[in-house]
């Protein structure tokens, strides 16, 4: 039990200060940890508890708190939770106080267009990554095409495709 | 840190409320739509420069970008208080939420009923992937305007996503190097 809750805290730790880009660039890290490495939870659960962490408000990374309670129950996510979220919010702390009195310096621009490419591609990585990580068979894929065009190109709420995901999965088979 | 007038600075227990709100209202991914809406254009904490200058710290700095952007907020306003107060008030009802889920989650496998709750699921999981792939193509669309950078995030995408190659790795390589074809695209 020690031994696991110390695993968590080093994963979520270590993965807090290199999520470059948010928490969904850490996700393929996640599962290779947890589905791979530790053996916490199979590949379909893994995919199972990221959807639930979509389906609930809140930041995307709360897949943390979930994979933390497979692992060692709610003493589990709770350190899963302060791994993934301590580490990196003191660095947003002390950034925070440099970066105010930088507005108009120009390495500070200059990061921020070298950061932007890097943060999209991520963005697709993560992706990329869990559709690689799961079978799904022909329906789940034109789902998440069709999940993908019309989140990037219609105004819908992502709240009406992830239900409709649902529906269209139960009529379908999965 | 103090460019924010005291009178719109709130108190501790309304900026913590004001992120509870937040966090209860953002499903799927629009948090930072969510926060903008909350702070800047319902409560006026905070103006679109300011907010926009934090968004892209949070941007810079690893982490959650959301909760990394709470901090930053809650600090300006509140100082070391007002970020705990941001963070916790952000994350309280999704953790609550995700806690009551997960538990019945880990207990629906060995119940009447599973096979239809994990096949919506899946259904759920192939719209919250489409989801994640979407705002690449959103934030592609807005940010992404030469060869260069898009050299970079097809790199970075395709090095992780289809390879397989580590996060670390990949940005102990890209990282640099998109700092030197920006900093050489500047010189140009």
């Amino acid at each position: 039990m020690i031994a696991t809750l110390l695993q968590l805290a080093l994963l979520f730790g270590g993965l807090s200060l290199i999520a470059f880009g948010g928490g969904a660039g850490t996700l393929p890290d996640m599962q290779r940890a947890a589905v791979d490495v530790h053996h916490w939870i199979t590949a379909h659960e893994f995919l199972d508890l990221f959807a639930i962490s979509r389906t609930t408000p809140g930041p995307g990374s709360m897949i943390v708190v979930l994979i933390g309670q497979s692992a060692a129950g709610v003493m589990g996510g709770a350190v899963a939770f302060l791994g993934m979220f301590g580490p990196s919010s003191v660095l947003a702390y002390v950034v925070g106080r440099f970066w105010h009195r930088a507005a108009h310096a120009s390495w500070r621009a200059l990061l921020e267009q070298a950061l932007a490419p890097v943060a999209i591609g991520l963005t697709f990585a993560s992706g990329l990554a869990l559709m690689r990580g799961t079978e799904h068979g022909w329906p789940a894929y034109t789902i998440t095409i069709a999940a993908t065009l019309a989140f990037a190109f219609t105004r819908l709420h992502p709240v009406f495709l992830l239900a409709g995901g649902a529906v269209l999965s139960l009529l379908v088979g999965g | 840190m103090d460019s924010v007038p005291t009178q719109h600075r709130p108190s501790l227990a309304a900026l913590f409320l004001g992120f509870v709100r937040i966090g209860m209202m953002s499903f799927g991914g629009g948090l930072t739509a969510w926060i903008r809406r909350e702070v800047v254009l319902r409560r006026g904490w905070l103006d679109d420069q300011q907010f926009l200058s934090g968004y892209a710290l949070s941007q810079l700095v690893p982490g959650a970008s959301n909760v990394n952007l709470s901090v930053f907020i809650g600090a300006q306003l509140r100082g070391v208080p007002g970020a705990l107060a941001a963070v916790a008030g952000l994350t309280a009802v999704p953790i609550a939420i995700v806690l009551t889920v997960g538990t019945i989650y880990l207990h629906a496998h060995t119940m009447p009923g599973s096979a239809a709750f994990s096949t919506a699921l899946t259904g759920v999981g192939a719209v919250a992937i489409g989801l994640n792939l979407g705002t690449g193509i959103q934030l592609g669309r807005l940010h992404l305007h030469r060869i260069v950078p898009v050299a970079v995030t097809t790199i970075v995408a395709l090095g992780i996503g289809v390879l397989g190659f580590r996060l670390l790795h990949v940005l102990a390589v890209m990282l640099p190097v998109s700092l030197l074809l920006a900093w050489l695209g500047r010189r140009q």
